[in-house]
């Protein structure tokens, strides 16, 4: 009961933040309303039994990503949206088509019954579902591969990000120098 | 106990949001924030399975899009900044050069 | 044992002649090209001398093949050649009256330009000619048939830089096509129903029916789509109208071709054809009708003629229609007498005349000659000759054979006979107003007897087009030897060449029918008990005199006598009105001036066929093939589709807008849809 009243609630505030996020002119208003999503989908993942995955949502989603959406729109004076004509193929068939299928999946979902899904804590379990020690299992051992590439894929992210950002003519005079 | 369903349905409801955002908003940065969004609603749904069936690898793989994730902001944020520069501009309608 | 009398040189060599003349000619002096014309129809001629001399030792009919052509199931087609008794009074007319025609021309074109070219086309000419007479299935004859056409064709254009020349051959050809579709669908139904093209297979398989008296068959049929040739080859109506224009053409060809040879193609083919005809006594009847018919028609216009030309034109198509006239009364070898007496005292007259027009310095209008007979006499007998001829006085050889016709019209029915009395005086009268209005009275014209430069009726003046240009010569003056000659053998010809036909009622023995007897015997359909007392059908037997089933040789006098005052009835009436009482014709015009004004615009028949059939037909061609078929369907639906494809392509551009949202858009859209599939699949 109390799950329901949990899921409810921060599944409105998750609802809420997205439609504001698709109402608000202004940039920054956006990316605060989806710090808030972040949050409540934190608080969603907790009561789904993912604890480390919530920590890390807030952590890596909410704490790093959202905040370089802020600090580019702050670098960027990002004013408020113009009113500019736009396609017409996107607002008048992709919204609606859109919605058509969102809500094609809801009605196919609810009717199927899944079933219900429960906290992670049994009395039975010693320890929580998603406890770090069992991911870092999986992640280090069955997944090390799919690591590794991350990893490296973040590597080159970090590469790209610096020299397409760069100020032109800074690369070549490093390059220069060095 | 909260059925299944229900968090696939919120889901979907931030994954639709996204697509939304993405169709109607012009600001490049909103348009990349509605691209996050949809991932999210797209984590819930592993999460949520991964809870279903006991097993762990959905939340590994929330782990795997997250990083991606990231990745993809820092590149895409990276690129808005060099557009900007050219451009001068934020609205995506007028970064229309290949059109024919 | 049958000799090889190797009868496939006689066409082949006046062939070389052509290749020779036509291919080298242009660098050869005229000595040269008129040496190798010469010699090649010369050839011929002799060849042709050769084999009549051996004729009476062969057994006949002779047949040589030189080759196998077509084979295809049971059909077959050879190259072979056929002699007989028909083709070889045929082949000595060919190439008799043709060499002596290739002499006369060598003096009447010498000063013209294009010499060597005309010369390989009436080499040509004499090659298709000799196919068509001697060729034993009738695929061969029509080779020669539709090659003569071609001739006709190119020399009538000779002067092809002359818009009217240019014309009339394009005329003559179209006009000869339209028969030859007769012709052609006669072959079809031959083939179908005998299986073959042969003459021999065909008439044999013939001769088996019996004559179908009862409506058309498939053999009459048959001989009325040969007709239809026939009339389109031989200018008879509807068919007729080429050939007045085809004397545009120089005058050796319109003796030639127009007189003497090609147009008796068709005369020929009927005659060779008489077992299908005589079977098919329907058809018979509408060859006679036609004939008489034409000969009436063509006479009348002739009589309204200023052109001395186009006079012996229409003479031509009259006698033409008598020819047509003897098939149709199954009297071919009647007919074909005429074709041999015609040839000679026609060709004469063409001849004369050119050595006329020669003398003049290039005019051809009646009205503007007169009082010749001094000045160029030796062309003024000849042609005297050939005017009594042609006017059937005896004892000159058109006499014997018009004569023999009229009276085995008259035993058909007495209508042919009178329409065929009717047109003789007529041909008598006009034939004689052209000789009084040519060389009797006081010269009209403008040829000086000093040195003139005169106006000629044509006017082009291209080296190689220039008709007959004599400017420099001046003067009324005889034609040169060369040009005399044959006039003179022609002459001769005319006068001596109907006695070997004289019939018994005069005291001969018609030894050209019994001749040609042993062709159109034994043939005859099965006996029809209608046969005797109906007129229009066809008597059995076309041998010798005494086998008249209705009356005697005192009525045959009678009749031969009525011809002969017609004949000189109508000499008569010319010399009063061109001789004695010159100012009369100028008061009958006056008095029955429609009439004369219908007959002078040749009953406006040319004008009827260009309003009904040639400008329709132009018409059809420009608006409905051409804009409508053509342009607008064929070419529209090019176009359209093409058109299409670039508004297609131009639409969908479109979607290339460089917007990323509405790239956005479409995915989203593709991506409702496969999401839509699935759920679908997943509930079902």
């Amino acid at each position: 009961m109390l799950h329901l009243i949990l899921f409810s609630v921060f599944g409105l505030i998750c609802v809420g933040g997205a439609v504001n996020l698709l109402v608000q002119r202004h940039p920054i208003n956006s990316a605060l309303s989806l710090v808030v999503v972040m949050g409540s989908l934190a608080v969603e993942y907790l009561l789904l039994g993912a604890e480390f995955v919530a920590a890390v949502q807030v952590i890596v989603y909410a704490g790093a990503i959202m905040v370089l959406f802020v600090f580019v729109i702050m670098l960027l004076n990002a004013g408020e949206e113009e009113h500019t004509q736009g396609s017409r193929v996107a607002t008048l068939v992709g919204i609606p088509g859109m919605l058509a299928a969102a809500v094609m999946i809801c009605w196919a979902l609810i009717r199927s019954q899944q079933g219900s899904v429960a906290l992670g804590v049994t009395p039975e379990s010693t320890k929580a579902f998603g406890n770090p020690a069992d991911i870092a299992q999986l992640l280090f051992h069955d997944f090390l591969l799919p690591f590794e590439v991350t990893s490296i894929l973040v590597l080159i992210a970090i590469m790209g990000a610096v020299v397409l950002a760069a100020r032109p003519g800074t690369v070549q005079e490093t390059k220069k120098e060095g | 106990m909260v059925p299944l369903s229900l968090y696939l349905v919120l889901s979907g409801i931030l994954f639709a949001c996204g697509v939304t955002g993405f169709l109607i908003k012009r600001n490049i940065i909103t348009i990349f924030m509605s691209i996050e969004l949809m991932l999210n609603g797209v984590n819930l749904s592993f999460v949520a399975f991964a809870a279903k069936w006991q097993n762990l690898s959905g939340q590994v793989f929330v782990f795997f899009v997250m990083v991606v994730a990231a990745a993809e902001a820092a590149v895409g944020l990276a690129i808005i900044i060099a557009v900007f520069r050219t451009r001068e501009t934020l609205n995506i309608d007028q970064v229309n050069l290949l059109k024919l | 044992m049958t000799p090889n009398l190797h009868l496939w040189l006689i066409p082949i060599l006046p062939l070389v002649g052509a290749a020779i003349n036509g291919l080298l000619g242009k660098r050869f002096s005229r000595q040269l090209v008129a040496t190798v014309a010469l010699a090649f129809s010369g050839a011929a001629f002799a060849m042709s001398l050769w084999v009549a001399a051996r004729f009476s030792s062969l057994p006949l009919p002779h047949v040589e093949t030189i080759g196998t052509w077509l084979r295809s199931g049971a059909f077959s087609a050879d190259f072979s050649f056929y002699l007989d008794q028909l083709s070889l009074v045929m082949l000595l007319v060919v190439t008799g009256v043709g060499f002596l025609i290739h002499i006369y021309s060598v003096g009447y074109m010498w000063e013209e330009g294009g010499f060597y070219r005309f010369f390989s086309y009436l080499n040509l000419f004499m090659f298709f000619m000799l196919t068509l007479v001697l060729a034993s299935n009738y695929l061969l004859m029509f080779i020669g048939w539709e090659g003569v056409g071609l001739a006709s064709y190119l020399l009538i254009g000779f002067w092809f830089t002359k818009d009217s020349a240019a014309a009339a051959g394009k005329k003559a050809f179209i006009v000869n096509r339209i028969g030859d579709f007769g012709f052609l669908i006669a072959l079809f139904l031959m083939i179908k129903h005998f299986g073959s093209l042969d003459f021999q297979k065909v008439f044999e398989a013939a001769k088996p029916f019996a004559a179908e008296t009862m409506g058309i068959g498939f053999l009459s049929a048959i001989a009325l789509l040969l007709m239809v040739g026939a009339a389109g080859k031989s200018a008879q109506i509807p068919l007729y109208v080429w050939l007045p224009d085809a004397m545009e053409g120089p005058t050796p060809v319109s003796a030639l071709i127009h007189a003497a040879t090609m147009v008796t193609a068709g005369v020929y083919m009927v005659a060779r054809s008489h077992v299908i005809f005589e079977r098919a006594p329907s058809t018979l009847m509408v060859v006679a009708i036609i004939g008489a018919l034409t000969a009436f028609f063509a006479a009348t216009i002739g009589i309204a003629q200023t052109d001395i030309k186009k006079v012996l034109a229409y003479s031509t198509i009259s006698q033409l229609g008598y020819m047509f006239l003897a098939c149709g009364v199954a009297a071919f070898s009647a007919g074909i007498f005429h074709l041999m007496t015609h040839a000679f005292f026609k060709g004469l007259l063409f001849l004369a005349a050119g050595s006329v027009i020669h003398a003049v310095g290039g005019e051809q209008d009646m009205r503007k000659m007169g009082g010749l007979r001094k000045q160029i006499p030796v062309t003024f007998w000849t042609m005297t000759f050939g005017t009594f001829a042609i006017a059937g006085i005896p004892p000159l050889a058109g006499f014997f054979s018009k004569d023999e016709i009229l009276w085995r019209a008259y035993q058909a029915s007495w209508v042919y006979w009178l329409v065929g009395a009717v047109t003789a005086f007529i041909t008598s009268f006009y034939m004689f107003r052209l000789w009084f209005m040519t060389f009797f009275g006081e010269y009209r014209g403008a040829a000086g007897a000093s040195h003139g430069h005169e106006e000629h009726t044509n006017d082009a003046r291209a080296r190689v087009s220039a008709p007959h240009g004599h400017g420099s010569h001046g003067g009324i003056h005889e034609s040169p030897k060369v040009m005399l000659v044959p006039l003179i053998i022609l002459a001769v010809l005319s006068i001596i060449g109907g006695w070997i036909g004289v019939p018994g009622s005069l005291g001969g023995s018609n030894r050209f029918d019994k001749f040609l007897g042993p062709v159109f015997r034994s043939s005859a359909p099965a006996v029809n008990p209608e046969r005797a007392q109906s007129g229009e059908a066809a008597p059995p037997e076309q041998t010798t005199e005494g086998a008249e089933p209705k009356t005697g040789p005192a009525t045959e006098l009678i009749f031969t006598g009525i011809s002969v005052a017609l004949a000189f009835l109508g000499l008569f009436l010319a010399w009063l009105l061109y001789q004695r009482r010159p100012e009369l014709p100028d008061l009958i015009v006056a008095r029955f001036h429609g009439l004369y004004s219908s007959v002078a615009h040749k009953y406006w028949i040319d004008e009827m066929y260009s309003a009904i059939l040639v400008r329709p037909l132009i018409t059809l061609s420009r608006v409905v093939l051409w804009r409508t078929v053509d342009q607008g369907l064929i070419d529209g639906t090019l176009d359209a589709s093409a058109d299409s494809a670039r508004e297609l392509s131009d639409e969908v551009r479109h979607m290339q807008s460089g917007n990323v949202r509405s790239y956005a858009g479409w995915v989203a859209i593709g991506a409702t849809g496969v999401i839509a599939y699935m759920v679908w699949v997943g509930t079902k």
